[in-house]
């Protein structure tokens, strides 16, 4: 989560609580509510690192609070991030490697597995068609759309494996 | 599951359909067993050449089979004549092709109540129905343009309401959404959804594992046999996120 933050404090310095929100103003319910304890170990990484810097902020009728800024290399660090293409997701090789060996253990019939494994990405795709019905906003709607793109490509996959393997 | 006491809408029992090409018998479906209760939603996935769509044929009497016995409302209809398939799917079955097969000379609203009419509704019965149906799809403003000027998505919601013009016990599909975009395909899936749940029994082939998972029961055909008929558990919307949704970095 180290990037996303980075960029939230881009706009303006803010404090913990705050990034949190935000994340969650920013994708909806299609990511997973970041925990307030990862967000203050992250930025206390990004601090180690020299990425943000921070001080307190007296408040009269609450405990202080840490306010976080972005720091020159902070920047420069946002922007390479920004400039480069990303790694597109891996393949999943559980599944491939259950399959492949499952012939050693004796235990498993490739039919079967590959079964479960379509009743599994079904339920999948139907909570995911049920995410984006309930979802009226586009970034959260956009991603739900990914995901469900790549349990397509998931379950094309499985059904090639069945024609080579079964 | 099926049990015995119920009344089944459809029933296949060892459905098989060989082809001879060049003298060589190629076995399309083997011995398919096949139940679908009223109301019930069953999609059919499987790879091309799986049999999923020479089974949907037979079922809609499109394709003979070559042994086996096919019932629907309690009716032996496997032997019945050309001439009597005919009269049964104008009147009881609903059919939606991948390349919506309008009727392209006529326009929107007439492809639906020709529908209708030879469904045995009036004229009066038509006009309503259509206007009924088409306002429901979101294509009153299209009644009267021809289906040339529709747009993919907006052809195949016709498609559906023409199938649908003569309230079928039965509504086939055979990859309704096959050649639509991906917010095409998703008018049309909300349609389906909304018209099984309004007691519309339906059995559509499909590649689009988003159509498939809205069914009640999913059955994955492979060589023209059946390996699995899963019945899909209900939706939970928020728990738990798939990996995919998990956004890194």
């Amino acid at each position: 989560m180290r990037m996303p933050l980075l960029a939230l404090l881009a706009k303006e310095p803010a404090h913990g609580y705050e990034l949190k929100v935000q994340l969650e103003q920013i994708f909806g319910e299609a990511y997973p509510s970041p925990n307030i304890g990862q967000i203050y170990v992250t930025l206390q990484r990004l601090e180690r690192d020299g990425l943000v810097c921070s001080q307190d902020v007296v408040q009269t009728t609450r405990p202080n609070k840490r306010v976080y800024e972005l720091t020159e290399p902070g920047r420069e660090a946002l922007l390479r991030w920004m400039d480069k293409p990303s790694e597109g997701p891996r393949v999943r090789d559980d599944f491939f490697m259950k399959l492949v060996l499952s012939q050693l253990t004796g235990t498993s019939d490739r039919l079967g597995l590959i079964n479960r494994q379509r009743r599994h990405y079904l339920g999948q795709m139907r909570n995911l068609s049920a995410l984006a019905t309930a979802t009226d906003r586009r970034i959260p709607r956009l991603l739900i759309e990914g995901a469900m793109l790549h349990l397509q490509a998931d379950l094309d996959w499985l059904q090639r494996c069945q024609e080579e393997l079964v | 599951m099926i049990t015995g006491g119920e009344r089944l809408l459809l029933r296949a029992a060892s459905l098989t359909k060989v082809f001879r090409g060049d003298g060589v018998p190629v076995p399309a479906v083997r011995s398919v067993d096949l139940a679908l209760l009223p109301g019930e939603f069953v999609a059919v996935t499987g790879p091309s050449g799986s049999g999923k769509s020479t089974l949907l044929h037979m079922l809609g009497g499109l394709e003979p089979p070559t042994s086996g016995e096919i019932w629907l409302d309690g009716r032996r209809v496997d032997g019945l004549s050309q001439a009597r398939w005919a009269v049964l799917r104008r009147r009881h079955i609903g059919f939606v092709f991948q390349f919506f097969n309008l009727v392209s000379n006529m326009t929107v609203a007439d492809n639906v109540e020709l529908a209708a009419l030879m469904g045995g509704a009036t004229r009066k019965q038509a006009r309503a129905r259509r206007t009924e149906l088409l306002s429901e799809l979101g294509l009153t403003g299209k009644a009267d343009a021809a289906p040339s000027r529709l747009s993919g998505g907006e052809q195949q919601r016709v498609a559906l309401a023409r199938a649908m013009a003569n309230r079928p016990s039965l509504l086939l599909a055979d990859e309704p959404t096959g050649n639509l975009d991906s917010a095409s395909s998703g008018a049309v899936l909300r349609l389906l959804s909304r018209a099984h749940a309004e007691g519309q029994a339906i059995l559509l082939v499909t590649h689009d594992a988003r159509v498939a998972s809205s069914a009640d029961r999913v059955i994955s055909l492979f060589d023209g046999t059946i390996v699995d008929d899963a019945t899909m558990p209900p939706a939970h919307p928020h728990l738990p996120l798939p990996d995919v949704l998990k956004l890194r970095g």
